[in-house]
């Protein structure tokens, strides 16, 4: 099952700024809810995400309880030469995604 | 929905509005209502969460199941071929079975039937992701609902359920959705209830849901006791509610608030 849908474009030309959108399949549970019988549900959600091009850190974000579930990042960045945007997702209970995308840049 | 108790100015409101259809011309999807943020939401695969339970839905529509060990694509081939515009006419009567269907019905019925599966529970991941998917395939085509002799008697009951106050609040959903439509109920814009877009992602449930759940929703909102999931009288309301939105077209997966 897919469980991180990542859209970059699959080309760009050298400088141009491109979007990038990420979308990770979490439940984001608070850890302030409790169930019906008032036992308090664990917090379950994703920490941090990070993504690299060609290896270097281009944006990274902390996640916090108040995001929805389901995550949607979307930020920016300049096309600076071909290679692999790297996406990766880490949280709770050993949760880890990660997914890339190869961009060729002209 | 707590809040309608409060709301004793609505409720005075509703009182006195009287029944009258919605004109076909000023018939809206809850999608035109909606905010900005959220109809990008839907206007965008790769930013409505939905799209995951619709890939995992194409992953069903080829897996081998159940003691035949079959998968719906070697019956079915290509869903973008073969269920095309199967949703936008769902509920529909089946004369073989003697009884109007609606689509997690259907699907379901091909799942015992023919893969010789046990049924997929209501609103469990599967069924919402195989209904997702093949509904997926009608996004865009007009609901076309065309009752016959034997579908009748179910859209007369639906209709008769919509207009009938139901609950302690004691409205109908007519009251609501085809009278004050487009007010507010606390933070809430009335929609008029087209089924267009289901399952639907909604951010309140954080997830997928199908309409019988949502119908489900309303019917407690209105402390009502809500009827069984597949039950005849939901079926029933799904009908009149989808031939309600004849002509309109198919947005499945939606995001609803
Ligand atoms: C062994 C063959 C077979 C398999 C496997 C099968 N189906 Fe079917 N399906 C049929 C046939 C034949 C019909 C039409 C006759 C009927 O059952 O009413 C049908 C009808 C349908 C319809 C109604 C189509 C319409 O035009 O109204 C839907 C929806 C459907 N199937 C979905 C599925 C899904 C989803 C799966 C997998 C979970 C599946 N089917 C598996 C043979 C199959
Ligand atoms: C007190 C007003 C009220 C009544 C009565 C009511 N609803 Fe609703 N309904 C709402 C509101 C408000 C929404 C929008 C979602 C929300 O904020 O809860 C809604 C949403 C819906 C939707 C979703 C529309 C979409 O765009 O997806 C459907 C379908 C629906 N209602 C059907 C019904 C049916 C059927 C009944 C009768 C059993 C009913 N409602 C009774 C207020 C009402």
């Amino acid at each position: 099952m897919a469980n991180a849908l990542v859209t970059v474009p699959k080309t760009a030309r050298r400088g141009e700024i491109i979007e990038i959108k990420t979308l990770v399949a979490h439940n984001m549970e608070t850890g302030y809810r409790r169930t019906e019988r008032g036992v308090p549900i664990t917090r379950d959600i994703v920490r941090t995400f990070t993504c690299t091009y060609n290896g270097v850190e281009i944006f990274s974000a902390e996640l916090r309880p108040a995001i929805s579930a389901n995550p949607y990042i979307s930020f920016f960045t300049v096309a600076t030469e071909s290679g692999m945007l790297a996406f990766n997702w880490l949280g709770d209970n050993g949760f880890a995604v990660s997914t890339s995308t190869y961009i060729t840049v002209t | 929905m707590r809040r309608i108790i409060t709301g004793a100015g609505l409720l005075l409101a509703l009182a006195h509005a009287f029944a009258q259809d919605i004109p076909p011309g000023d018939r809206r999807s809850g999608y035109e209502q909606m905010g900005r943020e959220t109809r990008a939401m839907q206007d965008d695969d790769s930013a409505n969460p939905a799209t995951f339970w619709v890939l995992e839905g194409e992953t069903s529509w080829s897996k081998k199941t159940g003691t035949a060990n079959r998968a719906c694509s070697e019956c079915h081939g290509d869903a973008a071929a073969s269920m095309k515009g199967v949703a936008a006419r769902h509920p529909a009567f089946d004369a073989k079975r003697g009884r109007l269907m609606n689509l997690e019905q259907r699907i379901n019925a091909c799942r015992v039937e023919r893969q010789e599966a046990k049924p997929l529970a209501y609103e469990s991941r599967e069924l919402l992701a195989l209904t997702a998917y093949v509904a997926r395939q009608s996004r865009g085509m007009p609901i076309k609902i065309a009752p016959n002799p034997q579908s009748q008697p179910s859209l007369d009951a639906g209709r008769a359920l919509y207009n009938r106050k139901i609950g302690q609040i004691d409205l109908s959903c007519a009251q609501c959705h085809d009278q004050n439509w487009g007010r507010h109920l606390a933070g809430n814009a009335i929609p008029q209830a087209h089924p267009t877009g289901y399952p639907i992602y909604r951010l309140e449930w954080q997830g997928v849901g199908s309409l019988q759940r949502r119908l489900r929703n309303c019917m407690s909102g209105l402390r009502a006791e809500a009827y069984d999931y597949g039950s005849q009288e939901l079926v029933d309301l799904e009908y009149y509610l989808m031939w309600r939105a004849r002509g309109m077209k198919v947005e499945t997966p939606a995001v609803r608030p």
